[in-house]
């Protein structure tokens, strides 16, 4: 058995001979016609789909099944995966983070982002009407990284079925529901277009007159 | 001014002499960074970011003329130093809210932080509360404001409302360790931008101005902004379509910057008006009167139809000029056709009055424009109510009082607060309606060279002159001699003693003396104030540029062609260049492009007015029509210039040009006649796609083009009828005009425009009829009456009101002759 290479052979790109690289084993192509004619009969008389056939059943009788049950049971997926959108409220007072600020509409290389705004009564510039047109999205990421406020995120939720185009996508669909966000359910979101951890080390501190 | 070589940064670079070095850089696009100045506007230096060393001093490339051969360099590593810092101290407590500013990133503190490459914040001043506040249509957030003072240089320099300037914003001083630690000028900016933000001149909470918007168009932050537009979108959502405005005669140009309505609305919508404010200055009614499209118009082919029907019955079309050349055109085609009357009164009258004028002049049009009322030192305007007729001409004249040291007469009957308060040497003549003759006159009295003058006019301007004694108190010194006592040492006794001594002194005196002056009857007709004389005097002083402005009271007047001879009397042997102000927006082009008639027929079709059978732009015709905004074409300005405007939203039904191929023309587009536009009248040949809509860095106007001169025969006939001073309004006058920000249905159809139409008058007026805002009154005419609502309007000072026309729901109009005034008795109902 070979030793398993390291993360720094595999940045190693000389695969020349003798470096940590090699041809996995295979059979050569067969080359003449005799040689396909003979590949041909042995492949059908070996019958390898029983030996296929024969795992599937040894398995089923062993009762340790490691097929996710989808839909009933999901696997959860790395926080900075990029499925459909959320927008997020603040921890402590359950406002909407969005500030209107119109960057993911701008930068949204799909052209799905329209938002409508408007000053609202504490004079504050409110969104009265956000869209995403999932049909069109392409899930690249860029309104969640655009986003200045970490108020538009991509969550977990993968699946994009509806029985009307018009489900894809309101505001109110995508936001955190107001008890979940303060009963304090909802972490710190850790996804894509968060903060990266070492950020404070990297700001120039601005002098302070206080 | 005379042409000079300078280097800017190893570059030669021509210019004038007395040219500022900024202006000489960016007309050669040489960039100096520069925050507070504004071209046309005299140099604030509040920002001192243009910063320059000329021939090895450090100067302010805002304030500093160019000499012959001056070596410029537009970055020293002082220099550089001084800006980091300027820009750094801009940042000190600015908020970090541009994600919702209303500026979205069209924002110089964003470009000019970016562009010194400030990083990092070495200074810090303790805040103070800078609530923000609504003044009506501007919203003013003192916490983004950066105090460059642009807009309080715009209102008072070219605007001339002075409606904002500095107030203290009572914040703690600056630290002494960081005034030694940074450079000079920084500190210098730091240290008046701490101590002030910007208020309103006449206090309280609500902007009491004619409502320009210039504020807030040329503000580099998002301090001031137009509340209506205010959060409703991010500037880089707009399409911005290049368009001419279309409420006056001046012509602007403007930016119709559109998006779509709503998420649910994808119809273009016009979200606001920009301009290009170094260079044009809008008033209200362009900058916020930008939503009168016809709307939701369809192809109604019954309404069609029936046009077809009721232009083959029709003999007559009536119009106003709110028009394109190109429609104007194809009226003209229609009736060298079909044989319509053509029928507006308005452009007639402006018709009649340039050929009389041209009869002597030689040229058919007038032979200045705005441009150079800006770059005069002395303007006169007789025959408009400037600020409501032609906003640009009102800057204009400001603009020449305050950046040319000017001066300037205003005659008209209605006393205007505007203009009066454009400065000391302004000089308001209230005369009575019907007696602009003898201010134009008085114009040839005061300036033409008698010698030249055909004598018939020189012997009547004389037969108003005539000597008087008058007995004047003069102040004299006069030489007394004293004998005084002095107490005196004797040299030789040593001793002090009493002496004599003779002393001459210089006392005062008061004396009486009778003098021979000149009275000059014309003066006590107008109603010229006591000391127009010594005033003139002064105002005239160093004066070498003449502008003479004449509006539309002169037109329609009775004796309108007497006026026009006397306008291009005026032109030819005085030093005065004369501009005339189109009553409409394209009443200049309509006069050129239409005969006119005098007449109208049995049957009329009217385009935007009452006839027959209506076309209407307004909506609520017979067959719609789109308005100017949603149609591409040329429009004539008092500039005499042919400008391009350009749809800016969408427009479905049929226009006219449908209607003249369904009558006979052929042409696929209405912009297929803009190459069509007589020659003779000086039009040119060109292409609408072909015509430029831009400034450039230096200023100049490429936009469209302008009108040939066109030489016309003179009639050698340089005579002008006596005027007659017993023909005059003597009291209960009204005017015909429209207030601040309104010319038309037009205007007057806009969400923002939200004045009423009816009696306007000044509170000095109201007070005395004991007259109340919102009171109903009744005006009755020899022609008419009518009843409507009083409005208390703070621009005029007059001893009687007006009339508005831009809304014709109110048949003003109807009660007048034709001229502006008559007499009328206003009772409360």
């Amino acid at each position: 058995m070979r030793k398993l290479p390291s993360l720094q052979d595999f940045k190693d790109r000389n695969v020349a001979e003798g470096s940590s690289y090699y041809n996995i084993d295979g059979e050569a192509y067969p080359e003449t016609g005799w040689a396909q004619f003979k590949q041909v009969v042995t492949r059908t008389f070996r019958l390898e789909l029983f030996v296929g056939l024969w795992v599937v059943l040894r398995e089923m009788f062993k009762f340790n099944i490691h097929t996710v049950q989808y839909p009933a049971e999901k696997l959860p997926i790395g926080p900075r995966y990029r499925a459909v959108h959320e927008m997020q409220r603040l921890w402590e007072s359950g406002t909407e983070r969005c500030i209107g600020c119109g960057l993911c509409e701008k930068i949204c290389i799909s052209d799905c982002i329209r938002m409508d705004t408007k000053i609202d009564e504490n004079s504050r510039k409110a969104v009265t009407e956000y869209t995403i047109n999932l049909g069109r999205c392409i899930f690249c990421g860029y309104c969640a990284e655009v986003c200045p406020e970490l108020a538009i995120v991509h969550g977990g939720r993968y699946e994009n079925v509806s029985e009307q185009r018009a489900h894809y996508i309101g505001f109110e669909d995508m936001l955190t529901p107001l008890d979940m966000a303060i009963s304090g359910k909802v972490a710190e979101y850790p996804g894509f277009g968060a903060v990266t951890p070492h950020e404070d080390e990297r700001v120039k501190v601005t002098p302070l007159a206080y | 001014m005379s042409d000079i070589t300078i280097t800017i940064d190893g570059r030669e670079v021509q210019t004038q002499e007395g040219e500022f070095i900024l202006n000489a850089a960016r007309a050669n696009d040489i960039f100096i960074p520069a925050i507070c100045y504004l071209t046309r506007c005299s140099p604030t230096l509040a920002c001192r970011i243009c910063l320059v060393e000329a021939d090895g001093k450090q100067v302010y490339a805002c304030n500093a003329k160019a000499k012959e051969g001056m070596v410029v360099s537009t970055s020293t590593e002082n220099i550089e130093q001084e800006r980091r810092a300027i820009m750094e101290v801009y940042d000190v407590n600015h908020p970090l809210q541009c994600g919702v500013c209303d500026q979205s990133g069209e924002c110089e503190l964003q470009n000019y932080t970016l562009e010194m490459g400030v990083d990092s914040q070495s200074y810090s001043v303790r805040d103070v509360a800078r609530p923000s506040s609504d003044w009506g249509h501007i919203h003013y957030d003192p916490g983004l404001c950066i105090v460059c003072e642009r807009c309080v240089t715009v209102c008072k320099d070219m605007i001339g409302d002075n409606a904002l300037k500095t107030v203290p914003r009572g914040s703690e001083s600056i630290s002494e360790e960081q005034k030694e630690s940074m450079p000079k000028d920084a500190y210098a900016m730091w240290n008046k931008l701490n101590k002030s933000v910007i208020g309103l001149t006449a206090g309280g909470d609500m902007l009491d101005c004619t409502s320009c918007g210039e504020c807030a168009s040329v503000c580099p932050v998002g301090a001031l902004v137009d509340t209506d537009y205010m959060y409703t979108s991010n500037a880089w959502e707009h399409k911005q379509i290049p368009a001419t405005c279309g409420h006056c005669s001046a012509g602007c140009q403007i930016s119709y910057d559109t998006k779509h309505e709503s998420i649910d609305n994808p119809e273009d919508k016009i979200y606001r008006v920009m301009n290009e404010w170094n260079y044009v200055s809008l008033c209200g009614a362009g900058r916020y009167a930008y939503d009168y499209e016809n709307k939701a118009v369809k192809k109604d082919e019954v309404a069609f139809a029936n046009a077809i029907e009721a232009f083959k019955k029709a003999d007559t079309i009536k119009f106003t000029s709110t028009i394109t050349n190109e429609e104007a055109y194809i009226l003209q085609s229609l009736k060298e056709k079909r044989g319509y009357k053509l029928i507006n009164p308005e452009a007639k009258a402006f018709q009649d009055f340039l050929r009389e004028y041209s009869q002597i002049s030689g040229t058919a049009l007038y032979g200045a424009d705005l441009k150079k009322a800006h770059a005069s030192n002395f303007i006169v305007s007789v025959g408009s109510a400037l600020k409501s007729d032609n906003p640009n001409a009102r800057y204009a004249f400001n603009n020449s009082m305050t950046m040319n040291k000017g001066a300037g007469l205003y005659f008209h009957p209605l006393a205007d607060p505007v203009i009066e308060q454009m400065g000391k040497s302004v000089m308001s003549i209230t005369h009575a309606p019907l007696q602009e003759e003898a201010a134009l006159y008085l114009m040839l009295d005061l300036f033409a060279d008698k010698e030249k003058l055909p004598s018939a006019i020189a012997d009547y301007l004389a037969s108003f002159h005539s000597s008087k004694t008058i007995t004047v108190e003069e102040t004299i010194k006069e030489k007394v001699i004293e004998i005084v006592k002095e107490m005196k040492r004797n040299e030789e006794t040593g001793v002090e003693e009493e002496v004599e001594v003779e002393k001459s002194k210089m006392v005062p005196k008061q004396v009486s003396k009778e003098v021979e002056v000149d009275e000059n009857r014309l003066l006590a007709l107008l109603n010229a104030p006591g000391d127009f004389e010594e005033k003139m005097e002064k105002f005239l002083a160093k004066k070498d540029a003449f502008v003479l402005m004449v509006g539309p009271d002169l037109y329609t007047h009775p004796a309108s062609a007497n006026l026009a001879r006397l306008c291009a009397l005026i032109e030819k042997y005085t030093a005065f260049e004369l501009v005339m102000i189109p009553t409409l927006t394209n009443t200049l082009g309509v006069s050129q492009i239409c005969e006119l008639d005098e007449n109208a027929g049995s049957y009329s079709i009217g385009y935007n007015t009452e006839a027959d059978f209506v076309l209407s732009a307004l909506g609520g015709g017979d067959l719609d029509m789109p308005a100017i905004n949603q149609q591409e074409g040329t429009l004539t300005s008092i500039n005499k210039r042919v400008n391009p405007t350009n749809a800016a939203v969408g427009y479905k039904g049929y226009e006219l040009n449908d209607l003249a191929n369904a009558l006979g023309l052929n042409a696929e587009l209405t912009v297929d006649y803009t190459k069509q536009l007589p020659l003779s009248k000086g039009f040119k040949a060109e292409e609408f796609d072909s015509l430029p809509n831009h400034y450039e860095n230096d200023g100049t106007e490429k936009r469209g083009y302008l009108l040939d001169t066109v030489a016309v025969a003179v009639s050698g006939d340089e005579s002008v009828a006596a005027f007659d001073e017993t023909m005059v309004i003597t009291e209960n006058a009204l005017y015909l005009a429209n207030p601040v920000r309104q010319f038309s249905d037009f205007t007057a159809k806009a969400h923002q425009s939200k004045e009423k139409a009816g009696f306007y008058a000044g509170k000095r007026y109201l007070e005395s009829k004991g007259l109340g805002e919102g009171d109903r009154v009744r005006v009755t005419t020899h022609k008419g009456s009518l009843e409507t609502e009083v409005v208390h309007d703070h621009f005029i000072d007059a001893e009687m009101g007006y009339l508005t026309t831009f809304d014709s729901n109110l048949k003003s109009e109807a009660l007048f002759d034709g001229y502006r005034f008559t007499t009328a008795s206003i009772e409360r109902v």
